[in-house]
């Protein structure tokens, strides 16, 4: 397979504020009528000087166009899903969102919503929640869900909250500890933490998961709860899950399932049927909401009836024929997302669903799995590429899989940083190596979602067999890649240098002394 | 099954054809071989009882809009909402850059690949800086109450004291995200205002400040429309105590009110929703947090931080993370704040729009802002038992209008409002009971002074 020839737009494009032209406008604001203006006399009466904008800010002075091309030019140089194989983002799930949905939710009646109208006013929002939730509870077997939350560590966050609010209404709130998993996602510490947990993290046994003995050693009369995801990022199942939700309930704490890797597992297994009190799916992966370059996510929190209760307000709830926002909740946590979360995630999200029905639903877990194996099959012809506990753990993986170029590495001193950012010379964005620590060695995870064909997972392979070749036979070129990519190699020294590290063009400007165009 | 029925759209290798060449390659003979690891007991047996798909795009899109078209949008519904998202002209140029693909798809911050998303990033992280006059921004937070929370956490880290001192008129909801949030870092004292400006009392503010207080925290404009005149004041009891001071900000005031820093404020944060992003049902909301350049304050962010340097090749600039081993993703269970996927593609939008109205712009739009929602309060309050603004400090956007005297509830005066066409201001009644059958009206450069009078006349005849 020969490998087409790429380029990633190079526009050089200085930063905004380099190329102001004073007194330049991109846009007229409404003019206030006379009227108006006469009756408002002066709208600065009773503010004292020392709250009125003494020096305008310093913000570019540009025409429109050229506004546009600038930003149209930064969207050439990002390679999102739409445009390359974004199977590298491992944990991520990145898959296609559907073009139907983004048109659908830039709609008036999604877009120009205020949240404080009237319910009367917004029955079809509160009836897309509605069906969305009542969804998610059959593909989970949870009771209820919020979506307050606006991301997949702000719902486990959520969940933690929960975990502590049962837990103090049940007189039990000495109960200050959480167990999480090294191979879960980090958030399943950190979100608790947060929420003031001391979190105990348990590490995975020779078969690549955490073990139940390992699990019963980490819960205690002080244990809150679990928080977990499973299958962990290394794409293993843990198969003792229901055996480790025992030995946490029978310790007297919840267990929360991060399900935010559940895209190999829709209608397959289903977290309450597993035992779990609280789950997460995270719209912006699994549901095909878009990942929007870091937002507008939705972390959709799940919980059962016992727990129910504790679900921040408002609930949305339907009598008769109409729908209502419950903010009559007495136990419930307080806020965590003002209003009601991203309600476009769940339009996405619910339109997605519907597009696919419960067989689709299980054919995109079916074909990430099997696009999953499939490139792992043939990943294990690259030299120097090896699926982590491969040698301990011979179980198929589901939908994604750590691997390590510990081996290439070794080999030929190319790491997988290197191998990272070679890979953008061909067009794909460089992969998610691992969260941190890095347990397995020169960490690579890749997840290539049903979304990807045949063509592409193919394509992808053979990138990395070239690079691998690359690596013995001109390691050089891979040491200092990128060549064809939108910049080259960055140095990193300056971003943990105080003395250097700029995180707006002024002190940038302070440090550097100049910008380019000086 | 014939192909047709069986492949998907969205699916590539849903075609039975290619599956059979992938397991073939795999060595198995079913895809449910590939499922061994999960035990039989943890299967679903079954079929998830789902609604019939709409397998076809146009099927699909006439369901959801037959649903959504029951909403009452205010791009045709004239509306006065306001308290914490806010109606402001959404520019064409702000919808064509934050709606496009590349953007809408990527993901993850990805030095090389995503190099203009990440200028995009910086640029935005910079114009803040620009109108906050402060030289460290972070990415975005979930919503100004998160970035509020956020705040006082910091503050509270960075001074090594636990109290923090938090205005009434901060709004109920926002206090709650903060409250709950902050509960087990942070001791939150909070202060009343004064019934009659809305404005704090500098007594009160002495008498909370103590060798414990790590910050005091107030709104520019508050959360009841107010401009707290005594900003400057503020700031220096919190500094005299070695607290910090934070301010929360509408950013698009920020163009005729004077940038935080300058009369005090050491961390400023607030919402970016106001800048070119639709309201969204209130998934618009963006927050961010500002502060000095010192490594003091830099490594207690939670959030992501895009930095500016160097590549190997002469005057190209690249951005990376900075300090990334401070965030949760690093640390973890041991984590001070969690951080993960917040609303960054809001932020692009709020730098697209940052740069279209430039200083001059945004100038322009604030004063008109304030003369418009001048002339509001001023119709409303020539109606017979109608007092705006309720409050007599001078306001922003919001003004809170008092009904008290009309004998009617809120409730009933907008029910009969939304009857006409018009969603009137937010019901404050079970929020701030001390103040009665008030409410709070938003009046921004979307208001003609035609839909104004509509108002005023709709009114008159709901009050008759």
């Amino acid at each position: 397979m020969t490998l087409r020839p790429f380029h990633q737009a190079s526009w050089n494009e200085p930063v905004l504020l380099e190329i102001s032209s004073p007194g330049e406008r991109g846009l007229l604001v409404p003019e206030v009528e006379d009227g108006v203006r006469a009756a408002a006399k002066d709208p600065f009466a009773g503010i004292p000087d020392s709250l009125r904008r003494s020096e305008p800010p310093a913000l570019p002075e540009l025409s429109q166009p050229q506004v546009v091309r600038h930003y149209l030019r930064l969207s050439q140089e990002t390679l999102g899903n739409d445009v390359n194989i974004h199977l590298g983002l491992g944990t991520c799930t990145m898959k296609y969102s559907p073009k139907v949905n983004e048109e659908l939710i830039r709609s008036p009646n999604v877009a120009d919503l205020h949240p404080l109208q009237n319910d009367e006013t917004v029955q079809g929002m509160l009836e897309v929640f509605y069906r969305f939730e009542r969804m998610l509870c059959e593909i989970s077997g949870m009771s209820r869900f919020t979506f307050q939350p606006a991301g997949g560590s702000q719902g486990v966050y959520a969940n933690a909250r929960m975990m502590r609010a049962y837990h103090e209404a049940n007189g039990d709130g000495d109960r200050d500890e959480v167990v999480t998993t090294i191979f879960s996602h980090p958030c399943d510490g950190a979100s608790p933490a947060t929420a003031g947990f001391k979190v105990i993290t348990v590490y995975a046994g020779d078969r690549g998961y955490a073990e139940p003995d390992a699990i019963k050693a980490a819960v205690s009369d002080r244990t809150a709860g679990l928080l977990i995801t499973n299958p962990e990022d290394t794409g293993l199942f843990n198969p003792h899950i229901d055996e480790i939700v025992d030995i946490v309930h029978d310790a007297g704490g919840l267990c929360h399932y991060d399900q935010a890797n559940a895209n190999g597992i829709l209608g397959i297994t289903r977290a309450r049927d597993a035992g779990f009190d609280l789950c997460q799916f995270n719209l912006h992966k699994t549901f095909s909401s878009p990942h929007c370059s870091m937002g507008m996510p939705c972390g959709a929190a799940g919980v059962t009836d016992k727990l129910a209760p504790f679900l921040p307000a408002p609930t949305i709830e339907l009598d008769g024929s109409r729908y209502y926002l419950d903010y009559d909740r007495p136990q419930a946590i307080g806020k965590i997302r003002a209003f009601h979360g991203v309600p476009a995630s769940v339009v996405r999200s619910y339109a997605w669903v519907l597009s696919l029905g419960a067989d689709g639903l299980r054919e995109v877990a079916e074909v990430a799995v099997l696009n999953n194996n499939y490139l792992a099959t043939r990943l294990s012809a690259v030299d120097g590429m090896e699926v982590s506990f491969a040698d301990e753990n011979s179980d198929h993986r589901l939908e994604q899989i750590r691997y390590s170029l510990a081996k290439l590495q070794e080999e030929t001193g190319v790491g997988t940083v290197d191998v990272a950012r070679r890979t953008a010379d061909f067009g794909v964005a460089s992969y998610f190596p691992s969260h941190e620590p890095w347990i397995v060695p020169e960490p690579a995870t890749l997840e290539p979602s049903e979304s990807y064909s045949k063509a592409d997972l193919d394509t992808y392979a053979e990138i990395m067999a070239q690079i691998s070749r690359e690596a013995r036979e001109e390691p050089e070129t891979i040491l200092n890649a990128p060549h064809r990519s939108t910049i080259h190699k960055m140095d990193p020294a300056p971003h943990d240098d105080p003395e250097l590290w700029a995180l707006t063009w002024r002190a940038y400007l302070r440090k550097a002394g100049k910008g380019r165009r000086a | 099954m014939s192909d047709a029925a069986s492949v998907h759209p969205y699916i590539p290798n849903s075609l039975p054809r290619i599956k059979r060449e992938m397991l073939d390659a795999i060595g198995v003979a079913e895809v449910d071989e590939l499922y061994a690891a999960i035990p039989e007991r943890l299967r679903f047996a079954g079929s998830l009882d789902l609604p019939e798909p709409l397998r076809s795009e146009y099927a699909l899109r006439r369901h959801v809009e037959a649903i959504l078209d029951r909403n009452e949008s205010c791009a045709r519904t004239l509306s006065f909402l306001g308290g914490g998202c806010w109606q402001h002209y959404v520019p064409a140029v702000c919808d064509e850059i934050a709606n496009r693909g590349e953007f809408v798809t990527a993901y993850y911050g990805e030095t090389y690949g995503d190099h203009g998303k990440l200028q995009a990033l910086f640029e935005f992280a910079s114009m803040m800086g620009e109108l906050v006059e402060l030289e460290a921004v972070s990415m975005p937070t979930f919503d100004w109450g998160s970035a509020a929370a956020t705040s006082l956490c910091m503050a509270a880290r960075i001074t090594g004291r636990r109290t923090a001192i938090v205005p009434a008129s901060t709004g109920a909801e926002r206090r709650s995200i903060i409250g709950g949030y902050c509960e087990p870092w942070v001791d939150l004292v909070t202060i009343p205002f004064d019934r009659a400006s809305g404005l704090l009392d500098l007594d009160r503010v002495r008498e909370a400040v103590s060798d414990e207080t790590a910050c005091v925290y107030f709104e520019v404009p508050g959360y009841l429309g107010t401009i707290e005149t005594q900003a400057a004041d503020i700031a220096a009891i919190a500094h005299e105590a070695d607290a910090l001071c934070v301010v929360g900000v509408d950013p698009i005031s920020l163009g005729v009110l004077e940038a935080p820093p300058r009369y005090g404020a050491d961390i400023v944060c607030g919402e970016l929703q106001p800048l070119g992003i639709h309201m969204h049902y209130g998934g618009g909301l963006a927050g961010f947090v500002a502060s000095p350049d010192e490594e003091r304050f830099v490594a207690e962010y939670p959030t992501f931080l895009i930095g500016i340097g160097p590549t190997i090749v002469e005057g190209e600039y690249a951005f990376g993370e900075v300090v990334w081993d401070r965030t949760s993703y690093v640390r973890r269970g041991e984590s001070k704040e969690y951080t993960g996927t917040t609303q960054f593609l809001w932020a692009i939008a709020a730098g697209a729009y940052l740069a279209l109205l430039g200083p001059d712009g945004l100038a322009e739009l604030g004063r008109g802002i304030m003369e418009r929602a001048r002339y509001g309060a001023r119709r409303l309050d020539e109606l017979p038992g109608v007092r705006a603004p309720a409050l007599d400090g001078p306001f922003f956007k919001e003004f809170v209008v008092d009904f008290g005297e009309t004998g009617r509830t809120v409730a009933e005066i907008n029910r009969a409002l939304r009857h006409r066409g018009i969603f009137g201001g937010a019901d404050l009644s079970d929020e701030y009971p001390e103040l009665g059958q008030c409410a709070l009206f938003c009046v921004t450069e979307v208001h003609t002074q035609a839909d104004i009078d509509r108002l005023a006349d709709e009114l008159a005849e709901v009050l008759r």
